[in-house]
């Protein structure tokens, strides 16, 4: 299964990520037109310390914590992929507290929003891969 | 406009040769036959023959042939040769009044041996001695040309279709044991008789038809080993590599086929490793004599001749058989003319050098 | 000094419409140019920070920057340029020499755009690579006189050690200190893939690149950074660099500065101190002392290694190459007066030296006359920027050519001449970590063997064309080529004829 990795070793911190997946949400053509004045609210965010920097977001655990603690069963795992169904989504927000890697987080319609891996993107491939400039973020399959 | 030598002219050509492997000497009538079937090859700005075993009495020294502008150049080239040559006889090269070959300049032919002194004066062997005279007339005699200096062999050029130029040189009073033929097409030309075909050089001699690639590539090589392309021809530059090859380097001729056409590196790498080794060392060796574009060629030489075709064979060339008799020519018309019931017709491969070499226990072989 | 008198040359132009102030033109330029003004939620921008390296241009998700140059014009002057002024204001300023990066960009003639290449028709086929075979492997090095038999008449390979190579270029010198670690791999590992050499230049070769060796040129300069036994025999040939065609004349100089960590154990110099490499080497001050290290380097490489010898294109480049091709040189490499440099002093990179195409087609010529240009290969560089370059240089006589700041461009050098700062936003020409790690030599490396493989499909469909299908046919073949525009004196000397002609 191929998922997104990071490589803090080539992150830039440079945040086109972020704006990337941002975009990516809003489903418009021109990204300017899309995150003009908007304060974006990405499901992948650059942690950055000390001059070392990488991208965080959901990594599809095997045995996912916010799976196991959705009250409503909005999310669900299916082919590794873990997926919101935003219908069932009541925002309790139990898998904002239990994610112990903050990826998931809320949104404006109502229901909470985490990486999805652009599994609806018709390249395939997530946006933040796609917008990284330096190979940091990679959608791969990796072994063990 | 400018003359030949002064410009490149590309050519499309015809060629023939006929070897007897005994050294049985036959007249030059079936060359003049051969080349004629390919008439519509040529368009009358050149042709011309090589024949081999036509000066039996004369074989121990060099026959010059030479074209002159006018007698006042004829003398002071001979007075050249004969600073420089023992000449044993000297005369006009006899020819037919012919109505479809005008304009012919004086030709004239003379046996030499080079002068003892003067040879041990230049440090040089007697081949590289000629040579280096041959290039003193051609290039510092304005006006007089030497076309043809091997021994026991001669050239006969002119500008007009190739079976009429034999019929003016009187070709089927010759005798030889090897002819090769010419017929010139070339693209465009002010017609001089020194640009004809074949070329020569000492007892090399080269029909060529094609449009070499690689012509400057060549031409600039050889010129730093004393060559001089006044001609500015495929033909002249392929002959000069030929005796750069064989005579001054000791390549055989196998070995220049290898060398001037050479296998693909894609081919070598799947040769056996012997065979591997000689073709990148004489590739790598020798890469400046490397000749691409299309060519069939008819070498002559001492004692044989060495049918070849460019590496991707961009040109038609056919062998045929009989007896104790070779056929080469660009046409297998231009052979079944001569000899219908052939043992064995093929068409060599690209860069496959297909040579006969007469035996040495031929009559040729009397010295 | 409160008073600085030059505008700045460049102004960058922020599309407001576009701008989604995502910051990263802030965070990507190292000349710290950009700003957010978070109290009014906009992106701001010094312009005379600016260098032009396009790092912001390309990043900018938006597009909503470009570049252009600023209108601030000083009276019209045809004399005075406005290029002469600020340099004056400069000097005036700093009391110092003017440094510059990369090769000559001033208006001098570029022979090879006045150079046309030959097609066939007719009279001979044009030759498709797409059907057959097409070689541009080249050998490079030393060949003996004659051949020689064994009592057989076998041939014996009496060849002495050369170079092969799957196409007539190779990556030209830049050494690990002036460029990053990261572009020395991406040199090394394109180098290796492609069946070319890359070289080290004179900073001597990082433990991690020994693996390259086969494809590894190892340069031994002035200051003999980095030189040592392992190092000559790890790499496929030597190269004595005497001069480079940015700097004729001038040595070289990196800050102490730049020499830490690796840089400084790969150097072999304590960390810190300024790696000063004189102008000429200090024990050769003629041929014949040349003569000297090109056999002591083969001593010890038990003449196992071709040793090339680098010179600037000067004036009487001819008589020079002579020499040096009756040295015990296996090849000679020519640096034309374009060819780029990490830092040179202005004045020199602009003024000093000859142009390639006229140095190649003289030493060609020249060695020619001599007889003696089979001996050695010619490789020659200073600004060969696409493939028809290197057809027309081939086809002027050359065995190969030598690229680097085409190379550059390729891990993303925008060629903005800054180099000497050691800033570089690309992550190319710096040491600085942060900055470094902007080139992934995964991205790095495939680019130029991207780069490189499109040249080589181009340089097989104009060999094709020519109906050529060999690399050897087209070399020192001037009659492929045409001059256009040129006079009667530079055809002469490049030995080719007016188109028309």
């Amino acid at each position: 299964m191929k998922r997104v990795y990071v490589n803090e070793k080539w992150c830039l911190g440079c945040r086109l990520c972020e704006y990337y997946c941002a975009f990516q949400e809003t489903k418009e053509s021109d990204m300017a037109r899309a995150l003009k004045g908007i304060k974006i609210n990405p499901r992948i965010n650059i942690e950055e310390k000390n001059g070392i920097s990488f991208a965080v977001s959901c990594r599809h655990c095997e045995d996912a914590l916010c799976v196991k603690g959705c009250i409503t069963g909005a999310l669900s795992k299916k082919e590794e992929v873990i997926l919101i169904d935003k219908e069932r989504c009541v925002s309790c927000y139990t898998c904002i507290l239990s994610c112990p890697y903050g990826a998931i987080s809320p949104s404006q319609d109502g229901a909470i929003k985490k990486c999805e891996l652009c599994t609806d993107s018709a390249s395939g491939i997530p946006a933040c891969v796609k917008g990284c400039p330096n190979n940091a973020i990679v959608f791969e399959e990796r072994l063990g | 406009m400018q003359k030949e030598g002064e410009i490149r002219i590309p050519s499309g050509c015809a060629i023939s040769g006929i070897l007897n492997k005994t050294g049985k000497r036959i007249s030059g009538e079936a060359i003049i036959k051969s080349i004629a079937v390919m008439h519509d090859r040529s368009n009358g700005l050149g042709g011309g023959f090589a024949a081999y075993g036509i000066y039996p009495e004369y074989k121990n020294f060099y026959a010059l042939h030479i074209f002159y502008d006018s007698s006042h150049v004829r003398k002071e080239c001979e007075d050249f040769l004969e600073r420089h040559f023992d000449i044993i006889n000297l005369s006009k090269i006899p020819t037919r009044k012919i109505k479809e070959i005008t304009d012919e300049p004086l030709i004239w032919r003379y046996f030499v041996t080079p002068l003892p002194t003067k040879l041990a004066e230049s440090q040089l062997d007697e081949s590289e001695f000629t040579v280096k005279c041959v290039f003193r007339v051609n290039t510092r005699i304005d006006g007089a040309y030497v076309f043809s200096s091997g021994k026991n062999m001669g050239v006969f050029k002119a500008v007009g279709f190739p079976e009429d130029v034999g019929r003016f040189y009187r070709l089927d009073e010759y005798e030889g044991f090897c002819f090769t033929a010419h017929g010139r097409y070339p693209t465009n030309t002010p017609g001089w008789w020194g640009g004809a075909h074949p070329f020569a050089l000492l007892d090399y001699s080269v029909v060529h038809n094609g449009e070499i690639s690689s012509y400057d590539a060549n031409r600039r090589a050889i010129e730093m080993y004393g060559y001089k392309c006044t001609l500015q021809t495929d033909t002249e530059v392929i002959t000069y590599i030929i005796d750069y090859l064989n005579r001054k380097k000791g390549l055989t001729f196998p070995e220049i086929a290898i060398v001037t056409a050479a296998p693909f590196w894609q081919t070598i790498k799947r040769m056996d490793k012997e065979s591997q080794e000689i073709h990148e060392y004489l590739r790598t060796m020798f890469s400046a004599q490397l000749i691409t574009g299309p060519f069939s060629i008819i070498v002559g030489f001492d004692g044989g001749i060495m049918a070849l075709n460019d590496r991707l064979k961009l040109r038609s060339l056919v062998i045929g058989e009989k007896d104790d008799f070779v056929y080469i020519a660009s046409e297998e018309a231009a052979i079944r003319i001569v000899e219908p019931e052939l043992t064995k017709v093929f068409a060599p491969k690209g860069g496959e050098p297909i040579i006969y070499t007469v035996n040495e226990t031929s009559e040729r072989s009397g010295n | 000094m409160a008073l600085t008198f030059i505008y700045p040359e460049y102004e960058v132009i922020r599309n407001s419409e576009r701008c989604i102030t995502c910051r990263v033109c802030e965070r990507q330029c190292a000349n710290e140019a950009h700003e957010f003004l978070a109290g009014i939620d906009k992106m701001v921008c010094d312009d005379s920070k600016c260098v032009n390296c396009h790092r912001c241009v390309s990043l900018c998700p938006t597009h909503a920057l470009k570049i252009t140059k600023s209108g601030n014009t000083y009276k019209q002057n045809s004399n005075w340029g406005g290029k002469y002024i600020d340099e004056i204001y400069k000097q005036a300023e700093s009391g110092g020499v003017l440094l510059s990066g990369m090769g000559n960009p001033e208006n001098y003639p570029v022979y090879f755009d006045k150079i046309l290449l030959n097609a066939s028709q007719v009279t001979n086929p044009p030759i498709d690579p797409l059907r057959e075979p097409m070689e541009t492997k080249i050998s490079l090095g030393a060949k003996p006189q004659n051949i020689k038999r064994d009592k057989d008449g076998k041939l014996i390979n009496n060849l002495p050690p050369r170079l092969s190579l799957s196409m007539p270029l190779m990556f030209s010198a830049m050494s690990y200190g002036s460029i990053s670690y990261n572009a020395h791999e991406c040199l090394a590992r394109a180098a290796k893939e492609l069946g070319i050499l890359y070289n080290t230049g004179e900073g001597g070769l990082h433990n991690d690149f020994y693996q390259y060796g086969d494809n590894t040129i190892v340069q031994v300069a002035s200051g003999r950074f980095g030189v040592h036994p392992d190092y000559l025999n790890t790499g496929a040939a030597i190269e004595i660099k005497m001069g480079q065609g940015a700097k004729p004349g001038i040595g070289g100089h990196l800050p102490g500065a730049k020499i830490v960590g690796d840089i400084s154990r790969t150097r072999m110099i304590p960390e810190g101190s300024d790696a000063i490499s004189p102008a000429p080497h200090h024990d050769i001050y003629s041929i014949e002392d040349l003569r000297q290290l090109v056999y002591s380097l083969k001593e010890v490489t038990n003449y196992q290694k071709p040793v090339i010898v680098k010179i600037a294109a000067v004036h009487n480049v001819t008589a020079i190459a002579s020499g040096i091709a009756r040295s015990g040189a296996d090849i000679i490499a020519i640096d034309g007066f374009r060819g780029g440099t990490g830092a040179a002093p202005t004045r020199i990179r602009d003024h000093v030296g000859i142009p390639i195409e006229l140095a190649l087609a003289s030493v060609d010529q020249r060695l020619r006359e001599e007889g003696i240009r089979e001996n050695v290969s010619i490789v020659v560089g200073g600004s060969i920027r696409q493939s028809a370059d290197i057809v027309k240089a081939i086809a002027l006589g050359a065995d190969c050519v030598y690229i680097a700041t085409a190379a550059l461009m390729a891990l993303g050098c925008h060629l903005c001449r800054s180099c000497y700062t050691g800033k570089c936003n690309w992550g190319i020409a710096t040491q600085m970590p942060e900055l470094k790690k902007r080139l992934n030599p995964d991205i790095g490396y495939q680019r130029l063997v991207n780069l490189i493989n499109a040249w080589r499909h181009e340089i097989k469909e104009m060999m094709g064309g020519m109906g050529i299908n060999s690399i050897e046919s087209l070399k020192g073949n001037r009659l492929m080529l045409r001059g256009i525009g040129l006079n009667e004196k530079e055809l002469s000397i490049l030995g080719i004829r007016h188109a028309g002609e």
